[in-house]
């Protein structure tokens, strides 16, 4: 399982420093719950999540009541950082299998949310689903409750690559659960893999074309990523399976655009594609354009005004913090200029409308030496960069840590 | 045999007809160490308990590979007939790189002893320096050493030497360094043999320098035999070759200890000390006159000691430039045929272009550099001199492969050496092969004994610091020994290939070859560069090239893919603490153009064909 950064020691209480506050008044705020919930782990999972023999008797009833005396922790630390009251945004359902829980669960974790802080208008509010654990009756009671949009981790749609993703849930499943979501009212996302060891460029196609055949309003294609310490990890070092190739997963990243802008998408970030400006995660933008987000449940990552934190791993550390009214805040960082700086040049060049060249000139003097490059060998949109705006074309984006790295020099 | 001698004679006072001044000759490993050991112990001037194993190499380099770099002399009391004798043992290099230092030894003995190895015949380095001594006028006394050993085949062997240096096989002594048999009688036969020095105690005092060494404490120490006439404590000397004045703050011989003397007089061997601080002020060759009764004349055979082989050497880590600078000026007290100048290279940055008297020299150096100096150095592949001639007429001295001109060349010389080459009959074919592959030229052949050839070639010395004493260890087992010594310049058909990465030059790469082997070089380097180079964002193509003509070429496909899949709200931190750690990893990558080329990629491409590391070990 994915180890966390290292950090500073954070307080038991929770409380943040002042710098955390400046600027707020020009940052959305956003709530991520990190559901810790898995029936089985897939084999190239490396989130933190659990199946219910490594809970250590924690239960979803008592995991949810510390979710809510986090919210409560949460709304104790802002009333303390700031002088008004701020809502939230967006708020995300992630995991682990968030729809492992009842609709009503997530319903009542949504409403205590709204009555602790409140929400903005027009909050976006998603959470990630498994095919195989919603209907109709389930997404109705998530749109009822003020959930806007649902994720649907698809994966893939040919069942031998689902065999070796370990993904258990029924392919049909995904059309039925696409379709009750948008009767419900949710705006639909659906989640891809590829680049899977055994996974033909066929493959691929097939998989794309049946998720825009379901018509979502929103598809994300992540490239499979063999973290260690996982079982694919094992399979692929003892030869088991081959490693996925860099040269692949850029054919197959190239057919993902050129299938699913030709279906009437636009990226909007490197592995996001979206149907409208209506329908872009504005969640997942609020990351990238570093607002402030407090990460609810265990492992769970926040960021205010500049200091980021992550709570302790496992759901029963995660208990005996908050049964005992302490923050379950692990460590945390408050980052300088220079890290700030950094983030916001890795993040915000993932983005379509990319990274303001004045912005880069600012931290890197030489920065005009590397983009011409960039634009000599079609990284970048060369109309953009004599604008002043550095965005990424089909190539950059496939090289965007490469690019970054030069850009900080 | 002869008893320990129950008194000394007293330096400065000594009668030349009671002095022996000698060498001993022998191969690496072939027990010269050992054998002086045990001299200085029966004659009692080390005790028995003070006795370290080969006392009078000193370096601790020198103790490992066996081999003496730096010579010394050491006066040793020995009694025949109740005559008391004072002998001086001049301890010669044994490496061909020393050449002139070996001849300078020479010139101060009148005596050499010939030590061979019992069980495995002598070898072209003494050969060579056998040849020197004999030039000289040297008394020799053969002698076969570690006949203790069960493969000693002293009979076999004593014939040999007798062939190549006249008498019977019976006047050969038979000793042993290891357990000391045999060692007395040397001793004695030295007294009996070696002629006593002769000059004129009245004449202006003529001493010439064999040695000359750093030492932190004391300066520059330097060993001198006299010819004529006497110096004395406070005198004030002159080198002849610099006119340079000095005050002798100490003069005294070694026993091995340094020992304060009265002076030194005719025949006598010892040390004097000036203060100075460089060994450049004190040269090998030079002859030490007193300043107020200069001698007219100076002693024949100072010479300069001139670079055969230049490499370039570059700190790893750029920061220790300047720590690589001191350290430079530090050696350059103690070693005064090391040659430095800066340089700077596309591919490794700032460094030192360094000229060497031959590959051991040069290993030694770098080897000093890293151990004494903490420092992580590349060094680039040995490159000899070059004398280019231009079509305007032009001339230009090329050392490094880099600087080689681009225009018209109307001539290139190389220096040549004369090798000498000493194996068991069996191997003279494979021994051919690699001779002629290495553009050699056989001069002639000849059987030393029933089973071993000697075969002597013409080579150019570029082919030779290009590992050919490994291939030639490698052909004949181990048995093959090599000697070389330069004769000269002679015109080669000699091409610059260069390396471009990218269409940028890597200077480190370039090299002269003969124009038959450019072909072959340039398929090597551009294979090996692929190998070695990580693909970068774009494609990177590799050329080997003759002038505008490409005679090679690999390419580097372009990754097309270095991105994290996702980057949410948990991925922050941990990707930037990822790039940041890239970033550090990007200073150890030097840029060529817009290519990031890992340092350890020079090291390897560089290494491997470069600086063998077979010769220094020899055999």
């Amino acid at each position: 399982m994915a180890q966390m950064p290292d950090g500073e020691i954070a307080p038991r209480d929770g409380l943040l420093p002042a710098s955390a506050a400046l600027g707020s008044a020009e940052r959305t705020l956003h709530a991520y719950l990190h559901i810790p919930f898995c029936r089985v782990r897939c084999g190239y999972c490396d989130y933190n999540t659990y199946t219910s023999s490594e809970l250590q008797g924690v239960t979803e009833n008592s995991f949810l009541n510390n979710l809510l005396r986090e919210i409560t922790l949460s709304k104790n630390v802002l009333e303390a950082l700031h002088s008004e009251q701020r809502k939230f945004s967006t708020v995300f359902f992630g995991g682990g299998t968030p729809t492992q829980l009842e609709a009503e669960q997530l319903a009542l974790v949504l409403e205590t949310l709204k009555s602790e802080f409140g929400l903005e208008q027009n909050a976006e509010v998603t959470t990630e689903a498994n095919p195989d654990t919603v209907d109709e009756r389930y997404l109705n009671t998530l749109a009822d409750a003020g959930f806007t949009r649902v994720s649907i981790g698809m994966q893939s749609s040919v069942s031998s690559v689902l065999k070796i993703l370990d993904r258990t849930h029924n392919p049909e499943n995904v059309a039925k659960a696409v379709a009750a979501a948008k009767s419900a009212g949710l705006q639909v996302s659906v989640d891809l893999i590829y680049g899977t060891p055994g996974e033909s460029l066929d493959d691929w196609r097939e998989s794309l074309a049946t998720a825009i055949d379901l018509d979502p309003d929103h598809i994300s294609a992540y490239s499979l990523i063999v973290e260690p310490g996982t079982k694919l990890a094992r399979q692929v070092r003892s030869g088991e399976l081959a490693q996925p190739s860099d040269d692949d997963h850029a054919d197959k990243y190239e057919i993902a655009e050129q299938m699913i802008a030709a279906a009437g998408f636009d990226w909007y970030e490197i592995c996001n594609w979206s149907k409208s400006p209506a329908t872009v995660s504005r969640h997942n933008l609020a990351y990238w354009r570093s607002n402030d987000w407090w990460g609810y449940g265990p492992g769970a990552h926040s960021h205010v005004g500049g200091t980021r934190w992550w709570n302790v791993k496992h759901p029963s550390a995660y208990a005996e913090r908050l049964v005992a009214s302490e923050s379950p805040a692990l460590a945390r960082e408050n980052l300088d200029e220079a890290a700030k700086a950094t983030e916001r040049v890795l993040l915000e060049l993932r983005l379509r409308e990319g990274i303001s060249i004045d912005y880069l000139k600012s931290i890197n003097p030489q920065a005009a030496k590397p983009i011409s490059h960039f634009i000599a060998d079609g990284m970048v949109n060369a109309e953009d960069a004599i604008r002043g705006q550095l965005t990424l074309t089909l190539k950059g984006r496939l090289l965007t840590d490469a690019l970054v790295r030069d850009l900080l020099g | 045999m002869s008893p320990r001698a129950t008194s000394r004679l007293e330096p400065a006072k000594t009668d030349p007809g009671m002095i022996r001044n000698f060498c001993i000759i022998a191969h690496i490993d072939h027990g010269k160490s050992t054998l002086a050991d045990r001299m200085l112990q029966l004659t009692g001037v080390v005790d028995d308990r003070s006795m370290r194993a080969q006392y009078l190499d000193r370096m601790d380099i020198e103790r490992e590979r066996g081999i003496t770099i730096k010579s010394q002399a050491v006066r040793m009391p020995w009694e025949v007939d109740k005559q008391v004798y004072a002998l001086n043992m001049i301890d010669t290099p044994g490496h061909v790189d020393f050449t002139y230092e070996v001849s300078r030894s020479l010139a101060a003995c009148e005596g050499a002893v010939l030590l061979v190895d019992a069980a495995q015949g002598i070898e072209a380095q003494t050969l060579a320096n056998l040849y020197l001594a004999m030039e000289n006028d040297l008394e020799i006394i053969p002698v076969l050493n570690k006949i203790d050993l069960p493969a000693a085949q002293p009979e076999k062997y004593a014939e040999e030497l007798a062939n190549l240096i006249g008498g019977n096989p019976e006047d050969c002594l038979r000793v042993s360094g290891k357990t000391g048999v045999g060692v007395d009688l040397l001793l004695d036969k030295i007294v009996a043999t070696i002629p006593h020095p002769v000059g004129d105690p009245n004449a202006p005092a003529r001493a010439m320098i064999f040695d000359s060494v750093y030492d932190s404490y004391r300066g520059v120490v330097t060993y001198v035999r006299m010819i004529d006439g006497s110096l004395a404590p406070r005198e004030r000397i002159q080198m002849m070759s610099t006119r340079a004045v000095h005050e002798l703050l100490e003069i005294g011989v070694s026993s091995p200890e340094p020992e304060i003397t009265k002076g030194l007089g005719v025949g006598e061997v010892g040390y004097l000390i000036t203060g100075v601080k460089d060994v450049r002020q004190s040269k090998v060759g030079d002859t030490v006159t007193n300043a107020q009764k200069p001698a007219t004349e100076a002693l024949v055979g100072y010479k300069d000691p001139l670079p055969m082989v230049y490499s370039g050497i570059y700190p790893i880590d750029g920061s220790d430039y300047p720590n690589l600078r001191e350290a430079l000026d530090k050696l350059k007290l103690s070693d005064a045929a090391l040659a430095y100048e800066p340089e700077t290279s596309v591919a490794l940055g700032f460094g030192f272009r360094c000229g060497f008297l031959g590959l051991l020299h040069l290993e030694i150096v770098t080897e000093r550099l890293e151990r004494e100096f903490g420092l992580e150095l590349i060094a680039t592949a040995p490159s000899v001199v070059y004398e280019v001639t231009m079509d305007d007429g032009k001339e230009i001295t090329v050392t490094n492969p880099s600087e080689f001109p681009t225009g018209k060349v109307k001539k290139v010389l190389e220096p040549m050496v004369r090798a000498t080459i000493l194996a068991p009959k069996d191997y003279v074919g494979v021994i051919m092969e690699l001779c002629q592959a290495r553009r050699g030229t056989m001069i002639d052949m000849q059987y030393l004994g029933e089973d071993r050839v000697q075969l002597r070639y013409t080579l150019p010395l570029a082919e030779i610091v290009f590992d050919f004493f490994d291939q030639l260890k490698s052909k004949t087992q181990g048995y093959g020994s090599l000697d070389y010594e330069e004769i000269g310049l002679a015109e080669g058909d000699l091409v610059k290939v260069d390396l471009l990465l990218q269409g940028e030059q890597v200077d480190a790469f370039s090299a002269i070859v003969h124009k038959d082997k450019a072909y072959a070089y340039g398929v090597m380097i551009t294979g090996k560069l692929r190998e070695l180079i990580p693909r970068q964002a774009f494609e990177v193509p590799i050329q080997a090239a003759i002038g505008a003509r490409i005679i090679a070429r690999e390419s580097i496909r372009a990754f097309r893919k270095d991105v994290l899949a996702k980057c949410y709200g948990g991925d922050i931190s941990r990707k930037r603490k990822l790039l940041e750690k890239q970033k550090e990893g990007k200073k150890r990558m030097k840029m060529v153009g817009r290519v990031e080329v890992p340092q350890e990629a020079f090291i390897a491409a560089l290494s491997s064909d470069g600086e063998k590391k077979g010769e220094k070990k020899g055999k």
